[in-house]
């Protein structure tokens, strides 16, 4: 089932809405790494609230969306994860390394809001 | 182990030969553990554990096997996996089990992660006729 993807404002929010097999999780990543282009999106939100499991592959598939979003020169976010997700990608020592992450879409916004800000400030 | 017995009306058996099938066989994973009144994160340990032991039927040996049970030993009772398939075998055990090493491109948590988060952990493989996985884990 392929994740829905918004647009909001300047961002795009993927919410995923039920348990993912590995080839959405991959259509997920190249549909966001393209719209980032083509919709040319500064941020983007994967709300993984509904996932019951984030295993190897669904971490690495995550990982590497985000670093294929920071090299088209965007910020990507993770919201979401759950307590027992959580627990149990520490019991099995399954990292998302440096990828973002927040509680929920209103702290993710609020972290894209200060990545993005501060970009243009820069500018 | 002659007390240790298995249930065989909960037995679920999951042919894994896609990642459709993962979902599948963690989805019964998670159902017996509710079942046997795990927490959710125990829960979710056993479906995440279940979730790397078919995605290494569907890497390595295309296809086989994942079979969810309920176990007792005396008043003890657990959820027993066994992961099955016929496929090329694994070349060096103690390697495969070594942290952080993995030949299929993945991050190499497989079976040394599931083997932490588990109460038993076993492991036979046959070069040329295939893999058997079995663990299990206990109610606390």
């Amino acid at each position: 089932m392929p994740v829905p993807i918004l647009k909001q404002s300047q961002y795009l929010i993927a919410t995923i809405q039920s348990a993912l097999n590995d080839a959405d999780l991959l259509e997920l990543r190249d549909a966001l790494v393209g719209k980032v282009g083509s919709l040319r999106s500064r941020g983007v939100i994967v709300d993984v609230t509904a996932l019951d499991v984030l295993d190897s592959f669904a971490s690495r598939t995550v990982r590497d969306l985000a670093y294929m979003i920071r090299l088209r020169g965007a910020e990507t976010v993770i919201v979401g994860i759950q307590p027992e997700v959580a627990f149990a990608m520490v019991q099995l020592g399954i990292t998302l390394e440096d990828v973002a992450t927040a509680l929920d879409l209103e702290e993710g916004l609020a972290y894209l809001d200060r990545k993005t800000r501060h970009g243009q400030r820069v500018l | 182990m002659a007390s240790v017995s298995s249930d065989r009306e909960t037995t679920k058996r999951v042919t894994v030969s896609s990642d459709d099938d993962l979902v599948a066989a963690r989805r019964e994973g998670r159902v017996l553990a509710e079942k046997l009144g795990f927490s959710t994160s125990e829960a979710t340990l056993v479906s995440t554990a279940i979730s790397e032991l078919a995605r290494n039927i569907v890497s390595y040996a295309r296809r086989g096997e994942i079979q969810v049970s309920l176990i007792y030993n005396g008043n003890k009772r657990g959820i027993h996996i066994v992961a099955r398939d016929e496929g090329p075998g694994i070349t060096d055990i103690s390697l495969a089990m070594r942290e952080g090493y993995s030949t299929s491109g993945g991050l190499g948590i497989g079976l040394p992660g599931v083997r932490r988060i588990m109460d038993e952990f076993d492991i036979a493989s046959d070069l040329g006729r295939g893999t058997t996985i079995t663990i299990t884990k206990w109610k606390r």
